[in-house]
């Protein structure tokens, strides 16, 4: 395990994340105060998929991983993704 | 990783005397292959269990009426025993035992990649399968919403749920962590020069199944949080009475417990690939269709649970796309089928125990997976869903399948993994006795259920008698199969003739090392080159 890199990431980055993962929290409630009808929950998981993004690639080296993790790991969105668009095949034409 | 050790190479995992003895050797023993077994003892142990329980069930069914037990038990009853059979044999089963024991040796490796992970694992499946044994022994009842834990009324019944819930939650840690386990070795540590191309169908298949363990499981366990919270502090997201949805559960549910059929399917099929090849002393036909078939099952296996709800109030346009998406997952399953047919053409087949099963596999999988395309078709769901029928297409494709998947490996695998032969004419005389009885315990249940007899009542109409009494002497028969075949392997893993290396003369890796394997698996780690290949006759 020797030829491995080893990115030094300061820790300025991960305060901005973790300022930027607060401020999505805190828009994530906020944002069910308004009125949004049928994107209520389109809203959330987008919110959600940012900071998921953010957390996968920072506080979980992704970025600086090798390519073919970032693939499985984008993959597994894909997967998540299509799961949620099929679930709303039901609820959007109930 | 693979860093060399002083553990000596003579000495088989069997004998190896390391810092424990006795029972302590195995469960804290971090070697792949006595986790496998450890598996198979536990496993066996509770399937036995679900035996009786399923024998019981089809005793009260033997006539009309109460025969030994009341509406309550025979719902218990039906409960547990597919809690037990579901979570705890068919869906850790193969990759937990087998795939244990071989993965590793299939692919040139010392061990898998997280040797502790694995063992943890074994001990994350006994804390959940103890979790859900205590619902039955203690509290208010045993549970008895079935096993798929249905809203509302998995949150409404007075039975004990919690620790049911609880239990299957645990469980599905131990199949995550087994995934993830798989998904690294088969990344990391195979043999140098054995790429994708040249990895036997066995572990392809494992891996398919660790991407599915991986992904799917997280949701059932989330689903199953929230029937708990639901049931503790009313939350209101499957109730309606509080705005809630229950058919948000079953899609909850399905979306993890559809992919787990392909859990328990995918490894069987593996085992079968390579039953097939060694008996026929042939190059496996199509091992690029199998392979791509086994990741195309894993990844539309995805997108089909909604044809488990064809009859719940789901929208037209949801029921169209179920449907289509299951006839398409229909097809890589076919191909697999015309694989292993075409693997045995003009082969020199050498029929024994293992060929049994692996075909008497292909025949019950046929039978489960055509009529699985009666219940992918909207119209006529309509009209066998909920009877007898569904429970006979899934006892073909899940016993039938996995189960006969699994005594097609243990006869395969057994000389390697006990270095013992075992007696081969009780074990035809068993696989013969179970496979009439298999037959005749679930074929009457096709018709029973065209004639409309509802699953999971613990009564029926006169009508519904003759094939009831077929189908309950057929349980019997069955039983005395898998008596013969388990007292064989037993008897035959204590003092059966010595096995070779090879007693097949196949071609993949775990029958290049001595049987039982030591404990390093390989003394040096092979090497594949241009010309090897996993089936090579
Ligand atoms: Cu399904």
């Amino acid at each position: 395990m020797t030829n491995e890199k080893h990115h030094i990431v300061p820790y300025s980055t991960y305060a901005i994340i973790l300022a930027a993962l607060l401020l999505f929290t805190f828009l994530s409630v906020a944002i069910t105060g308004i009125e949004l009808g049928e994107f209520t929950v389109a809203g959330a998981l987008l919110l959600a998929t940012i900071k998921s993004y953010l957390v996968l690639t920072y506080f979980m080296h992704l970025k600086f991983d090798k390519a073919y993790i970032r693939i499985m790991v984008g993959f597994v969105f894909l997967v998540f993704l299509a799961v949620i668009i099929i679930t709303f095949l039901d609820y959007y034409f109930r | 990783m693979q860093a060399s050790s002083h553990i000596p190479h003579d000495v088989s995992y069997l004998e190896y005397k390391g810092k424990h003895n006795g029972l302590l050797s195995w469960i804290l023993s971090t070697d792949h292959k006595r986790i496998g077994l450890l598996y198979m003892y536990s496993m066996m142990t509770l399937f036995l269990v679900g035996v009786v329980l399923g024998l019981a069930m089809k005793f009260e069914l033997i006539a009309p009426g109460k025969t030994i037990m009341d509406a309550q038990d025979y719902n218990a009853v039906f409960t547990v025993h597919g809690v037990i059979m579901i979570f705890m044999i068919v869906v850790p089963g193969l990759p937990a035992v087998f795939g244990n024991f071989l993965l590793p040796i299939m692919i040139g490796a010392k061990d898998v990649a997280f040797p502790k992970l694995n063992l943890a694992s074994w001990y994350v499946y006994i804390a959940g399968a103890l979790l859900v044994i205590a619902s039955l022994l203690f509290g208010d009842g045993s549970p008895d919403t079935g096993w798929t834990f249905y809203a509302p009324y998995s949150f409404k019944t007075g039975a004990n749920m919690l620790p049911a819930i609880f239990g299957a939650f645990v469980l599905g840690f131990s199949s995550i962590l087994t995934g993830l386990n798989f998904i690294v070795t088969i990344h990391r540590m195979r043999a140098p020069g054995m790429g994708w191309t040249k990895m036997p169908l066995f572990p392809w298949t494992l891996y398919g199944t660790a991407w599915i363990q991986l992904l799917a499981t997280p949701v059932v366990g989330i689903t199953l949080v929230l029937v708990a919270l639901e049931r503790i502090f009313g939350i209101g997201v499957f109730d309606p009475a509080l705005g809630g949805d229950p058919i948000l559960y079953q899609h909850l549910f399905w979306i993890y417990s559809h992919p787990a059929v392909y859990i328990m399917i995918l490894p069987a099929m593996g085992a079968i690939s390579e039953v097939i090849p060694t008996f026929s002393q042939k190059h496996v036909f199509g091992y690029k269709a199998i392979v791509a078939s086994t990741m195309a099952i894993a990844f539309v296996g995805y997108f089909v649970w909604g044809h488990h709800m064809f009859t719940s109030g789901m929208s037209g346009t949801a029921q169209y796309t179920f449907s289509i998406l299951t006839f398409l997952v229909a097809i890589p399953s076919a191909i697999k089928v015309f694989n292993w047919i075409s693997t045995m053409y003009k082969g020199s087949i050498n029929v024994q125990t293992p060929f049994y099963w692996a075909a008497s596999f292909i025949f019950v999988f046929m039978i489960g997976g055509l009529s699985g395309l009666v219940l992918g078709a909207l119209a006529t769901d309509v009209y066998v869903h909920d009877t007898a029928f569904v429970v006979a297409h899934f006892h073909f494709i899940v016993f039938g399948g996995v189960g006969f998947a699994f005594f097609a490996a243990i006869h395969y695998w057994f000389p390697k993994m006990f270095g013992r032969m075992y007696d081969s004419l009780w074990a035809n005389v068993g696989w013969i006795i179970f496979f009439i009885g298999f037959l005749a315990l679930y074929s009457p249940m096709f018709y029973l259920g065209m004639q409309g007899m509802p699953r999971r009542y613990y009564d029926y109409l006169e009508q519904f008698h003759a094939a009831n009494i077929l189908s309950t002497l057929g349980s019997w028969v069955m039983t005395l199969g898998l008596v013969i075949i388990i007292i064989n392997l037993f008897r035959s893993a204590k003092s059966g003739p010595i096995a070779g290396k090879n007693p097949w003369n196949g071609k993949t890796l775990e029958w290049t090392v001595p049987s039982p394997p030591p404990v390093e698996n390989f003394e040096t780690i092979p090497v594949y080159h241009e010309k090897d290949g996993p089936y090579e006759y």
